[in-house]
């Protein structure tokens, strides 16, 4: 927040409405618990391949970053089953994760004290994608009673609070920054005095028409080797891959976290979200200002920034802004720079808040994770990319960043 | 993020609402009691239940919007960059004399852009008929209508605002949720103007065909310009509804720096999930009695100076039991002496849009001491004691005016407007 660096160094620095990271639950291409999806990156396992939801022959783009078969029934009430696309019914097994990780008994709490925010750019697609069909080839009657809410945009705020039986504040933000941007706003309402707040993010759009849906932002890579198609800031970039996932971030008050004896993965130290100018015009993209105002927010200095997690769109003129706005804040080769995200393709909002936890447990666990496959780094980035494996070092603080179209959003965790 | 507690002024309204192609137009249709819900026209509804809605009589080209802006924006985010560039005129902002790095964007809206994505689903599944729609087809612009914050993005190129850009989504509260959000940004500093507000463009086979499947949406077909009728006894249903409103809002000392006209002040808002049902609200109304306290209390305002309250008032039969309970939970016996209408009776439910519609027209209430009416409010209900303003408006003195919503997702939100003298020593005592 605002105050001085003297201040935190000295402890002066209030606790009250500070917030924390008590609990994480990820859902990702390459792993289904957050135990695995850890050992994957840092062992640099990857979670692309074909499709398999569907024929992907067809489409000029055929890999994806696929959340490995589960059975529903055993993690998804049933009463819930008929009534939810993929993308509820991950946000729900990575809630009760991110709960059961916190070691929080909600159910215990006054249930008016917990809110919750989530991001979200796509809704329940393929839940949506079958209604569309019953009702353009068998008309208007054959429509699902359940389509009403598994497809908007609002779906998984609204099945999570009901779930859980959160009575607090409910918010959702859209667009692909929407997984950081959610922990941004649960630490709004820790601030303003809840103890508890669930963010985070998950995001899933594959099925046919999601597919097509993104094949017409001609970013995504042709590429059929799943180990050379996504490679952001290497020679090589041709585009990005796709994938389903994210994380729920169980966000705390940090009294609140020390009085029940939880142990913080790190703190929400800071935030800034920016918007570019107009393409074509000659004002710089908002990027380094997202970046500046996170730092100031955090009252962090650059020369404090252990690890940036890069958006990493894996697009040149994109991977090209970004690596400038790095620099131009920390300098050339300053900071490590990561890109975990190829190990699961972008995960549409679902992805930053992926970045976010993967973020913080390289500070729980004193490991930066490594991008994977990329060989050829461009050397005007000047970037100090972590690749050839992981990197063990002491994070205290990290900085992550989103991108998407036009939206830029970065924030600062820091170690307890 | 600080933690100052700034004051919040609107000072720039525009709406594009059925009946209502202005601002002006649509505040004169609601304070005459005219209603402006009809047959469906933007398609042809034969076979659907409902068959009825609140259109806007929206021309893209006589707006001013060029051949690819038409092909690039769903009719959604053209609903939002007309209203906003009145709202910015209305405002008398200069895009020169806008800070773009201290201006934002917080738009809402329930559906985003699921007009054009099933228009384009009926191309590339040939109507239908294939599960691996073909990409051959497929229209440049589809991902921006999948992603919704494509619509926050070009509300945020009127003015080249370059500060945070939201798009807020919370179903039928996102109007009233995108409005908070803004005004959280200004009053903790991270934002000095905001351009803020909700749009939906619903009238499409398969939104009306969602709301079929669940009875939510009235059947008279027969009689669709008195077909919306909230706290009356005979009511079955909302009527759906499309329109945008978009607010500039400021912080207050920069509009009153700058000699802006100030329409009213945002004095609190509150929300609260209602955790019980995606669709269904909880009798008695207690989460939206605490959204309620929420909002008078961060306004430094009692219940009993509520001077009217602007209800969600659908129309359908649990929802008007529902808040009616929820006021008297709240406001304890002044429910019983406070004003309450729904607009919802003239120009029907526009999801996403109608929370800030419903902000302009509690805005232009206060400005007009006037209390729009409830149309079509013939047959009281027994069940339902509280004074809708039937029929007519009625003038009143408006210092404290509160508004309210409920959403699919369970959401409950309020949100409390006040009168905006430079001088009021009660704002932000909470």
């Amino acid at each position: 927040m605002t105050t001085t660096l003297a201040e935190r160094d000295a402890g002066t620095r209030p606790e009250a409405g500070r917030a924390v990271i008590t609990g994480i639950g990820v859902i990702a291409p390459n792993g289904f618990t957050t135990d695995e999806y850890w050992d994957a990156v840092l062992h640099g396992r990857s979670g692309l391949g074909r499709v398999t939801r569907f024929d992907p022959a067809q489409y000029p783009v055929k890999l994806a970053g696929e959340v490995a078969d589960y059975d529903v029934h055993a993690y998804v009430p049933g009463r819930l089953v008929p009534q939810t696309d993929q993308t509820t019914r991950l946000a729900l097994i990575a809630m009760d994760a991110a709960v059961g990780d916190a070691g929080l008994d909600l159910a215990a709490m006054p249930s008016d004290q917990i809110g919750i925010v989530t991001g979200n750019s796509v809704g329940g697609l393929e839940y949506s994608q079958r209604e569309l069909e019953k009702l353009w080839s068998a008309g208007s009657n054959h429509v699902s009673a359940y389509l009403s809410f598994a497809w908007f945009y609002a779906v998984n705020t609204g099945q999570l609070s009901i779930r859980h039986g959160l009575h607090g504040p409910g918010g959702v933000l859209t667009g692909h920054t929407g997984g950081l941007d959610s922990v941004a706003h649960a630490r709004r309402y820790v601030a303003d005095g809840l103890p508890v707040a669930v963010s985070g993010a998950i995001d899933s759009s594959l099925c046919p028409l999601g597919w097509v849906i993104e094949l017409t932002t001609g970013r995504m890579s042709t590429v059929t080797d799943p180990a050379r198609a996504y490679l952001p800031f290497d020679h090589a970039a041709s585009g990005y891959l796709s994938g389903e996932g994210g994380a729920i971030l169980i966000t705390e008050d940090a009294g609140h976290a020390r009085r029940r004896g939880a142990r913080p993965y790190g703190e929400i130290a800071g935030y800034g979200a920016t918007f570019d100018p107009r393409p074509g015009s000659d004002r710089e993209p908002g990027l380094r200002r997202a970046i500046e105002l996170a730092l100031w927010d955090a009252g962090v200095p650059p020369a404090e920034v252990d690890v940036v997690f890069a958006d990493a769109a894996g697009v040149a003129d994109l991977d090209r802004a970004e690596a400038a706005a790095i620099t131009a804040v920390f300098g050339p080769r300053a900071v490590p720079v990561t890109a975990p995200k190829t190990t699961t393709g972008r995960l549409h909002s679902g992805g930053p808040a992926l970045d976010a936890a993967t973020a913080l447990l390289s500070m729980r666990h004193g490991v930066i994770p490594p991008m994977i496959n990329v060989t050829d780094p461009v050397a005007s980035d000047r970037l100090d990319l972590v690749l050839a494996g992981p990197r063990e070092t002491r994070v205290g603080a990290a900085l992550v960043l989103a991108r998407g179209d036009g939206l830029n959003s970065a924030m600062v965790l820091t170690a307890p | 993020m600080n933690t100052m507690n700034r004051r919040v002024a609107i000072t720039g309204i525009g709406v594009r609402a059925p009946g209502g192609g202005s601002t002006k137009e649509f505040w004169e249709l609601i304070s005459s009691g005219a209603t402006a819900t009809r047959t469906i026209s933007l398609f042809d509804p034969t076979g659907f239940r409902s068959q009825i809605a609140g259109e806007c009589d929206f021309d893209p080209v006589a707006e001013g919007f060029s051949q690819q802006e038409i092909r690039r924006m769903d009719r959604v985010a053209q609903l939002a960059v007309a209203a906003t560039r009145e709202a910015v005129a209305d405002a008398g902002l200069e895009v020169g004399e806008i800070d773009p790095h201290r201006t934002g964007v917080s738009v809402g809206s329930a559906i985003g852009s699921t007009m054009s994505l099933e228009e384009e689903y009926q191309v590339l599944s040939n109507g239908g008929s294939k599960w691996l729609v073909d990409h051959e087809y497929a229209v440049p612009h589809l991902f921006s209508y999948m992603v919704p914050t494509s619509i926050s993005g070009e509300v945020a190129w009127v003015v080249g605002a370059e500060g945070p850009v939201a798009l807020v989504s919370t179903g039928c509260t996102s109007g009233i949720e995108s409005v908070s959000h803004a005004a959280q940004l200004i009053r903790e500093g991270s934002a000095d103007v905001m351009l803020t507000g909700g749009s939906d463009a619903s009238i499409s086979p398969i939104c009306v065909a969602c709301f079929d499947a669940i009875k939510a949406t009235t059947p008279r077909n027969d009689d669709p310009a008195t077909a919306s009728r909230p706290f009356d006894r005979t009511r079955n249903g909302f009527v759906l509804a499309e329109g945008c409103a978009m607010l500039v809002l400021e912080e207050f000392g920069h509009a009153v720096r700058r000699g802006a006209h100030i329409y009213a002040e945002i004095g609190g808002w509150g929300v609260r999930a209602n955790a019980y049902h995606m669709t269904g609200l909880r009798p008695q109304g207690h989460e939206m009695a605490q959204a309620i306290d929420v909002a008078l209390r961060m306004s430094g305002r009692a219940p009993e100076q509520v001077d009217y309250v602007n209800a969600h008032g659908s129309g359908t039969k649990q929802n008007d039991k529902h808040e009616t309970d929820a006021f008297k939970r709240s406001l304890g016996d002044h429910a019983y002496r406070t004003p309450v209408s729904s607009i919802k009776s003239m120009i029907g439910h526009s999801l996403g849009a109608i929370g800030s519609i419903e902000i302009a027209a509690c805005a232009l209430a206060i400005e007009s001491a006037l209390i729009p009416p409830t149309a079509n409010l013939h047959e009281p209900d027994p069940e339902l004691d509280l004074d809708y303003v039937p029929l007519e408006a009625r003038p009143a003195d408006l210092r404290t005016v509160l508004t309210v919503g409920s959403g699919f997702g369970g959401f409950q939100s309020a949100m409390v407007l006040t009168k905006g003298d430079p001088d009021d020593h009660d704002a932000r005592r909470a």
